[in-house]
């Protein structure tokens, strides 16, 4: 079982503001999910290597060579907020 | 019959032969869309002007006598998860209303490359999470058939709905868990969802990336044939797209399937199941074998353990993905922010709908520490079991055939208390994903209140021809894939 406390450091982690409603929902929720999740316990998989990805690729390269990107104008054009061709944020440091 | 209902190749016909004109087409299409648009709201976004431009290129091409493929001046809905440059792409989240990528995803410059024109972005569950697509912040899509109280299926509900109502000619969607399978079923339209690396995701936007393809939604197989035609093929701008020769898929649609053995799996028809569904699958299942092929009885032992394996994974990945969505680079930042850290909780919660949150949350927590080898890494040795379990099947058989969903379409409103119970309408749909591969649904039925009932055909890696060879076998001995919606036909 997920407390609420527990769901708050998950929240914390996933940098998610949630209301106490929210909160309250989620942990109730995710409680039923998970619980059904469980049923994945009933099958042994012993010595079953795990499977990230269906493809059997290892390191795909390219050539080293320049290619067309898009311009600095086009990768801030959908910023909230950039000054001088950088992205701005509040303020980190006081 | 009307122009908008008709399919790409006998519209190609008209255009090659000069009977009606892209733009003519084009206008019909636009038409249609707003007439019935306010009923199904297939659409977040509506590109008239683009669409005309596009029209009156195609145009000046068959004028020219140029014709580079049979989608020159068609008609196409496009998923709003799938980046079209110039032209907003929200994935139906209230954190990208504002985002116009500037770039097209890989298939849109294929796309374009083929003359295709592009009427709109359609409407989807956010970010693709969802079998409803209730949970679009633009409001829901509605399935054209019943009473038009009925949910269209998702995540892909607004391309399929937008096919079903004829306001395109054939849609892009994505399918990540049956995104597309399903909608298409619950709409009676046809939806291919390709082997895992057979179309480039390069501008799809990322849900859970070791699971999503993009593929077509379309009124008959040999449009999915056209679609799939343009779209397949290795990028290098995907890593992960498959560097195999596409075959030439016009070519299987019309070869018989004697002497072909297709594989029933008996875990695909549980207790619980709708009756009128089974039914309508089992009776398309004898059709086929009338067709000459022969049925072998398999089994996926682990069938029933596909929705909680999928749901760990999809929302894991989901979780990493969504962490991109921080109020920086794209999309709407919060006004509120007091320093940094508050912007990034406030960004994501006013911006996200409540299934996000859910799944992130889940995914989080799945990979968190200490939870990671209960849930996620089980859940990844459960992937390699159903690659097993299909790998096993297909060596008595060259094909699956099952259903795409254990119910027809379902009321709005029905699940959406019930995450859980949702989640269930994936369990036919999901472990095709789980292990890559091609599969299919096309039309077979409609239950008492109109509702259509798909059947799901199910292939080894890269085999999509062979899924295109038996549903259009099927195809051509019925006709579930010329009904019409009865609600919209006078509009």
């Amino acid at each position: 079982m997920i407390s609420e406390a527990q769901m708050e450091h998950v929240a914390q982690l996933a940098r998610l503001a949630l209301s106490p409603e929210e909160k309250q929902r989620l942990t109730e929720q995710l409680n039923a999910i998970l619980s059904y999740m469980d049923q994945l316990n009933e099958v042994s998989t012993d010595g079953v290597e795990p499977t990230a990805h269906v493809l059997d690729l290892v390191n795909v390269l390219r050539d080293d060579t320049v290619r067309q990107t898009l311009r600095a104008d086009e990768a801030l054009a959908n910023a909230p907020e950039t000054a001088q061709h950088f992205f701005v944020v509040p303020r980190i440091v006081e | 019959m009307e122009l908008a209902g008709l399919t790409i190749h006998a519209l190609h016909a008209k255009l090659v032969s000069h009977e009606i004109t892209a733009t003519a087409l084009t206008e019909a299409v636009l038409a249609r869309l707003a007439a019935v648009e306010e009923r199904v709201h297939a659409y977040i976004t509506v590109t008239p002007e683009l669409a005309r431009q596009q029209a009156a290129a195609a145009d000046e091409a068959f004028a020219r006598g140029e014709i580079c493929s049979p989608l020159q001046g068609i008609p196409l809905a496009i998923k709003d998860n799938i980046c079209t440059k110039g032209i907003r792409t929200t994935c139906a989240s209230r954190i990208l209303a504002n985002f116009v990528p500037p770039y097209d995803a890989t298939v849109m410059q294929r796309l374009k490359a083929a003359g295709a024109v592009c009427v709109g972005k359609a409407n989807m569950d956010e970010f693709a999470m969802g079998s409803s697509t209730e949970n679009s912040a633009f409001g829901p899509a509605r399935n054209p058939w019943g009473d038009l109280g009925y949910v269209p299926g998702g995540s892909s509900g607004g391309p399929a709905a937008a096919v079903a109502a004829d306001a395109c000619i054939a849609a892009l969607g994505s399918d990540t868990g049956g995104s597309i399978r399903l909608p298409a079923a619950l709409t009676g339209v046809v939806g291919l969802k390709p082997t895992y690396g057979r179309v480039s995701r390069f501008g799809l936007v990322a849900f859970a990336s070791s699971l999503d393809q993009i593929g077509p939604l379309t009124k008959d197989v040999r449009d999915a044939a056209i679609l799939m035609q343009a779209i397949a093929g290795h990028d290098i701008y995907d890593s992960t797209s498959g560097d195999v020769a596409v075959p030439d898929y016009s070519q299987v649609l019309e070869r018989d399937i004697r002497g072909m053995r297709l594989g029933v799996p008996r875990e695909y028809f549980v207790a619980g199941m709708d009756q009128e569904v089974e039914g309508a699958v089992r009776t398309g299942i004898e059709t086929i074998r009338t067709l000459g092929a022969e049925l072998v009885d398999v089994s996926l032992p682990h069938t029933r353990y596909a929705v909680a394996t999928y749901y760990i994974l999809a929302n894991a990945e989901a979780s990493s993905n969504l962490a991109r969505y921080d109020g920086v680079r794209y999309g709407v930042r919060t006004t509120q922010a007091a320093n940094l850290l508050d912007m990034y909780m406030r960004t994501r919660a006013e911006g996200f709908g409540a299934e996000v949150k859910r799944r992130i949350m889940l995914g989080t927590y799945a990979l968190s520490t200490g939870y990671y080898d209960a849930y996620y890494k089980k859940a990844q040795q459960l992937r390699t079991l159903f690659r097993q379990d299909f790998h096993q099947a297909f060596t008595q058989c060259d094909a699956l055939l099952a259903p795409v969903s254990p119910t027809a379409a379902f009321r709005l409103g029905e699940r959406l208390e019930d995450p859980l119970q949702m989640y269930l309408a994936d369990v036919f749909t999901i472990p095709v994903n789980l292990a890559g591969l091609p599969a299919i649904s096309i039309p077979c039925g409609l239950t008492r209140q109109t509702l259509p009932i798909g059947l799901q055909m199910i292939a080894p890696p890269f085999r999509e021809a062979t899924l295109l060879q038996i549903a259009a076998a099927f195809e051509a001995a019925t006709d579930f894939h010329t009904r019409k919606p009865p609600l919209l036909v006078d509009c």
